[in-house]
């Protein structure tokens, strides 16, 4: 399934299929969608495993738009640092906003499970408010508005190689697996279990800060993947993370490409950012989880 | 009879609250139009009332809306915004381009175009959030969390479509939805206050039935309230309302949220006949104040509604702790 999704997307699109063209262009953005798909994926179970809760991701905890004002900031500061030093940049704030949001939690004593994803919007959407103010101020709005379309139409060759970093944190995280699904159980539970809770966590939010930062960088924001993707396979494969890890890794870089597809063949020879349709097929999924009859969620 | 004295008196207080507010309004207006001011006044007048007459539909209509909308939900976190009014009303615009085309059925006439998606949007909001309001057993949170993944489904949806739509009909578009403050559609304004005007007498007609509402659904019904054709009806007029202030200037996400609540804490009392103008004029406050501190002295001239984007997210997850916390 996976790899006919990924020749399709070698072969889709406009001109030749000459060598040049697939080395430079094809290939890249083809890994570039399933290294992004992947690794997003991987970073939605890890922070539901820590947050202990099945509908925060990046996009819905104010992560990613935290990376997006650290890219800002570092474009108007520094504009010509290296990519890897705007990337770590976005990173820290990628952190930092994701602390944040977990002490906005904290502050409130009976939380329902869908409390903290709402929060966690509402956080997102200031930040961003707060990033569009600023972009505004320094007449950067373009740029910011292609950060927010994530699109993969513009992955060259030595573009897109940042990437690469989600493949080491996503072994990372398979290495660890058996740690973050005891973390998974609540702290209580995985204390008592022999296991430095805080190290874990910080952990999993380190390896989520940077796989977001690192995507946010290159192509742009993606929302609810990494929320759609770990749920389907938990309702199909339960949660043990060692054994549903390659899963939601591959049903993440999937989904991208299928979305990516979508928006290239739709209105040929234009594309439509894969972000937006994204937006569409995950935000009905999101609904669908949310809404359906018995949810046990809910 | 110590109950209808402190009745009385209360009434008195929340007279003499609207009094200060509508003077409040009233100073704000004022000082919009002429602070700053320099060269021919007919010219500035003429200029800045355009944005005025904006502020002020688009205060009415977005307080309007939050409150009634907010009594029918039985809560002050939900509002139509944050509930994907506005996401759906910019989707209807598009799509109704995208389906008939910029110039198909004399559309170069704004005004009817702006006729038949207010028509699509009172259909669609009745259908939509009809079935979903009328399953009593979600949680506010479930509510909450449905609307705002709704509207980020809509409007992805709609920047799906503006990629699909035929560049030519794109352009005649443009300028439909990137309406801001600062560029009214001017057009418009005859219809949107005829709009508005036709709502808020509606509203006025459902007040006694409104107040009863607060009550809750089962007392409501016992008092003989016809609490579904209620909800339906206030559905309706949210969608006209929140149609007029979208095609107007732009979706503003949180100004309901933070005028409602406001409203509630200094109007003492709950009745609607207070509540809903106090809210108004907060509303026209906001919008007029905001936008002349921000261009006169911050020299940002569309920054209003990223602002209140932030101070509303602010607002909301402080409603949320607290409403978590009782």
């Amino acid at each position: 399934m996976l790899l006919a999704l990924a020749s399709a997307s070698l072969l889709v699109g406009v001109g030749d299929r000459s060598w040049d063209i697939m080395l430079v262009s094809r290939l890249p953005r083809t890994l570039a969608l399933l290294l992004a798909g992947a690794s997003l994926a991987v970073a939605g179970v890890l922070m539901q495993l820590v947050v202990q809760n099945r509908f925060v991701e990046p996009t819905t905890a104010g992560t990613a738009q935290s990376a997006g004002l650290g890219m800002l900031a570092v474009t108007i500061l520094a504009p010509d640092a290296p990519i890897v030093a705007k990337m770590l940049c976005a990173a820290a704030f990628a952190l930092a906003g994701t602390a944040a949001f977990l002490g906005i939690l904290r502050s409130i004593p009976l939380r329902s499970t869908l409390t903290v994803p709402l929060v966690g919007i509402v956080f997102g959407g200031m930040v961003w408010a707060g990033t569009t103010m600023l972009a505004y101020r320094y007449d950067l709005l373009q740029t910011l508005a292609t950060w927010n379309a994530s699109d993969f139409s513009t992955v060259l060759r030595g573009r897109y190689e940042l990437l690469w970093i989600g493949l080491g944190l996503m072994i990372a995280a398979y290495v660890a697996a058996d740690r973050f699904t005891i973390a998974g159980l609540g702290r209580d539970n995985a204390v008592n279990l022999g296991l430095d809770y805080r190290a874990v966590v910080a952990l999993a939010l380190l390896i989520v800060a940077l796989v977001t930062a690192a995507t946010v960088v290159t192509v742009g924001i993606i929302p609810f993947l990494g929320l759609v993707v770990p749920n389907i396979v938990s309702l199909a494969a339960g949660d043990n993370l060692r054994r549903t890890l390659p899963l939601v890794a591959g049903l993440g870089a999937g989904l991208m490409l299928a979305c990516d597809l979508i928006g290239r063949v739709v209105r040929f020879p234009f594309e439509i950012p894969a972000g937006t349709v994204m937006g569409i097929i995950g935000g009905g999924i999101f609904l669908y989880l949310l809404l359906r009859k018995g949810g046990r969620l809910a | 009879m110590p109950d209808a004295v402190a009745l009385q008196r209360r009434r008195g207080r929340a007279a003499f609250v609207l009094v200060c507010l509508a003077v409040l309004a009233a100073a704000a207006v004022v000082a919009f139009l002429t602070v700053g001011a320099r060269g021919r006044w007919d010219f500035v007048l003429a200029f800045r009332g355009v944005k005025l007459a904006a502020i002020v539909l688009v205060g009415v209509a977005v307080a309007t809306a939050a409150v009634i909308f907010q009594t029918i939900v039985q809560n002050r976190i939900l509002t139509p915004s944050i509930m994907g009014f506005d996401a759906l009303y910019s989707l209807i615009q598009t799509s109704v381009v995208f389906f008939i085309g910029a110039r198909g059925l004399g559309f170069g006439d704004q005004r009817l175009a702006f006729a038949v998606d207010v028509c699509a949007m009172i259909g669609f909001a009745l259908l939509l959030y009809g079935w979903l309001l009328a399953d009593e057993r979600r949680s506010l949170h479930m509510m909450l969390l449905v609307g705002v993944v709704m509207a980020a489904v809509f409007r992805s949806s709609t920047s799906f479509m503006e990629r699909v739509i035929d560049p030519n009909d794109f352009v005649v578009l443009q300028d439909r939805l990137f309406a801001n403050f600062n560029t009214v559609r001017r057009e418009l304004l005859v219809p949107a206050a005829i709009a508005v005007l036709a709502v808020l007498v509606a509203v006025w007609r459902l007040l006694p039935r409104l107040d009863v509402m607060l009550l809750g659904r089962e007392a409501a019904i016992g008092l003989g309230v016809d609490h579904r054709r209620v909800t339906m009806q206030v559905l309706a007029l949210v969608a006209i309302l929140t149609s007029v202030s979208t095609a107007l200037v732009g979706p503003i996400t949180f100004l309901g949220l933070l005028v409602a609540n406001f409203a509630y804490v200094i109007v003492p009392g709950f009745r609607h006949i207070h509540i809903v103008p106090a809210a108004a004029f907060i509303a026209v406050i906001t919008l007029a104040g905001g936008q002349l501190v921000l261009e006169r002295v911050f020299a940002l001239n569309a920054a209003l509604p990223m602002v209140i984007e932030f101070v509303g997210g602010a607002v909301l997850i402080a409603l949320l702790i607290r409403s978590s916390r009782r």
